[in-house]
């Protein structure tokens, strides 16, 4: 039996009570939607695109504690990183929480590492990983983010 | 809800009267159920999941194999001993859900998908022939999405409007407020029966009795409400009734569309195929008689006789009896969460059936059903598919106790522990 305290770390638990650049942005160029159907979870992903660089990173919405804390953390992590940057953020992201990646492998994920817990409840993936979608929506100019079915 | 309708609402009330299981009959029944046995996450299963679906006994996995080993054939086709036998066993099968129901007639049973696939089929059948632009088709505000969306195609497709009754704080339909909606451009009313969200029973016969007036036809979808209570569609004069198999402790995959014959007759095809016809040339078609005309294809022969048995399993406890068992359970869950700090109880209709519905401090519904999981606890969390009704109340999803005749006491005494240690996790 996995420990709740895997899943549930005291950052993922603080994240979601206080989640950071929980607002919307005045000066966003990019925002894309993002619901998970299953649920009802929803994020709104807003960015402010300097080229390719990120300069500003926000989101809005509700859901559970798990894509909450996904979604502060992940605007934390991405503030000035680049198009390509965050884009192999989440395909490692993704790695780490469905478990195609050993946990301690994650070290180079810096703080999202503590999502490696995720990987032990497959009906929780969708919940980590909705805000990084709805983000690469709003990458590539899509309104809606798409949730892929095997995940 | 009005003073009328809780005198109707009473009748529910004197069929409680009737009493529950005793300790060694619970233990009983516990023991025809085989996945109740159980560990999950190293506890012992407590499953309160049972609006999702619900388990099943012993006599409907036996008879589902016993098909399969000894009678599987195709019915209505083969002249061979096996066939006859197969077709003999779908035919009782049949009449078994017409004397559940106390329908007039077999013929009035039609088996489908489950009571989504009932509903499509009214609307693509009856509500394409019979609603054009301008009709209106009327439901209520706490309908699951499978009697909200088949409207919207129909309603969409001919022009037509879809109206929509709204329930109040309680969770209650309101009734004057369905009166007025029910206009002269109403072709059909659906309305569930009992809510799957909120446990709310709606006052059916009143609202069947208001649409009759006014010459309206009514679908009830009674997915919710044939598990727990006795149904009779000819004391209710219903015009369509849905359920579905699976949340009457039957198979997955079968349901059932009953329709007065009447309707049926005058209804044109759902799907084509094998079976549904009388005579086929490139020319033309004639159909097969109610109810083969829409039962196109090979059906779900085994989920048939399965359901079968899920029902004579149901009428030999007695729905009165599981249906006072299970009231008291919702009394005595609701008591007990009630004493919970932060917690709120959504839905509070004074006609309940089965389900607690509940939002807990700000722990989003989620969480709290992957912590109960960690102690061997099954609810559901989520919108349950009603959206607009989660909308309603302003939350975007609660978590969702329902129960089941083999549900006991003790199981809602660690519900409440579970809801505890998800206050312990959170902190």
């Amino acid at each position: 039996m996995s420990d709740l305290r895997d899943l549930y770390q005291e950052v993922i638990l603080e994240h979601s009570k206080a989640p950071r650049n929980f607002h919307g942005l005045a000066h966003a160029n990019h925002r894309a939607d993002g619901v998970n159907p299953l649920c009802g979870d929803q994020f709104t992903v807003y960015l402010h695109m300097d080229g390719d660089a990120i300069r500003d990173i926000s989101f809005e919405g509700s859901g559970c504690a798990i894509s909450k804390a996904s979604a502060s953390m992940m605007t934390q992590i991405l503030k000035g990183k680049s198009r390509a940057e965050a884009e192999k953020l989440f395909e490692r992201f993704h790695k780490l929480v469905t478990g195609e990646e050993p946990a301690k492998g994650g070290e180079d994920l810096g703080k999202l590492a503590v999502f490696s817990g995720v990987s032990e409840y497959p009906a929780r993936v969708k919940c980590a990983t909705l805000a990084w979608h709805t983000l690469h929506a709003a990458l590539v100019g899509e309104a809606e983010a798409v949730l892929p079915e095997d995940e | 809800m009005t003073a009328a309708a809780r005198n109707l609402g009473a009748g529910l009330q004197a069929e409680r009267h009737a009493v529950g299981f005793s300790a060694s009959e619970l233990k009983q029944i516990r023991a025809d159920f085989p996945i109740l046995r159980q560990k999950v996450h190293g506890k012992p299963l407590v499953y309160l999941d049972n609006a999702a679906t619900s388990q099943k006994p012993r006599a409907v996995i036996d008879a589902i194999v016993r098909y399969y080993e000894t009678t599987n054939a195709n019915i209505h086709r083969g002249v061979h001993f096996l066939s006859e036998h197969a077709t003999e066993e779908h035919d009782a099968a049949r009449r078994t859900v017409q004397k559940f129901l106390n329908a007039r007639s077999a013929s009035e049973i039609v088996f489908v998908r489950g009571a989504t696939e009932a509903i499509n089929l009214v609307a693509q059948s009856y509500g394409r022939a019979r609603v054009a632009s301008g009709d209106e088709v009327l439901i209520t505000g706490m309908e699951h999405h499978s009697d909200i969306v088949p409207w919207q195609l129909l309603c969409n497709e001919k022009g037509a409007k879809l109206r929509v009754a709204p329930i109040d704080d309680a969770g209650e339909l309101v009734f004057d407020e369905f009166a007025s909606l029910l206009g002269p451009r109403t072709r059909l009313v659906a309305v569930t029966h009992v809510s799957n969200a909120l446990g709310t029973v709606n006052p059916v016969r009143r609202i069947i009795e208001l649409a009759h007036e006014r010459k309206v036809p009514v679908l009830v979808d009674g997915a919710q409400a044939v598990p727990h209570m006795k149904v009779d569609v000819q004391e209710l004069d219903c015009d369509f009734y849905a359920f579905s198999g699976h949340k009457v402790y039957g198979p997955t995959g079968i349901g059932v569309l009953y329709g007065k014959a009447e309707l049926l007759n005058a209804m044109p095809p759902y799907q084509g195929g094998g079976d549904m016809i009388a005579s086929v040339t490139f020319e033309k078609s004639t159909y097969n008689k109610v109810p083969f005309k829409f039962e196109a294809g090979t059906p779900d022969i085994a989920g048939a006789i399965g359901l079968g048995a899920a029902l004579r399993y149901v009428s030999d406890l007695g729905l009165e009896r599981i249906g006072a068992h299970e009231h008291d359970l919702l009394e005595y869950a609701t008591g007990a969460v009630s004493g919970i700090p932060g917690l709120r109880i959504v839905g509070s209709a004074a006609e309940k059936a089965g389900v607690l519905s509940f939002i807990f401090e700000n722990i989003h519904p989620h969480d709290i059903g992957t912590i109960l999981d960690q102690e061997g606890i099954a609810i559901r969390t989520g919108h349950h598919c009603s959206q607009p009704v989660m909308r309603r109340f302003n939350i975007p999803a609660t978590a969702r106790a329902s129960f089941a005749m083999y549900n006991t006491r003790e199981e809602i005494d660690e519900l409440v522990r579970g809801i505890e240690k998800v206050r312990e996790v959170f902190g």
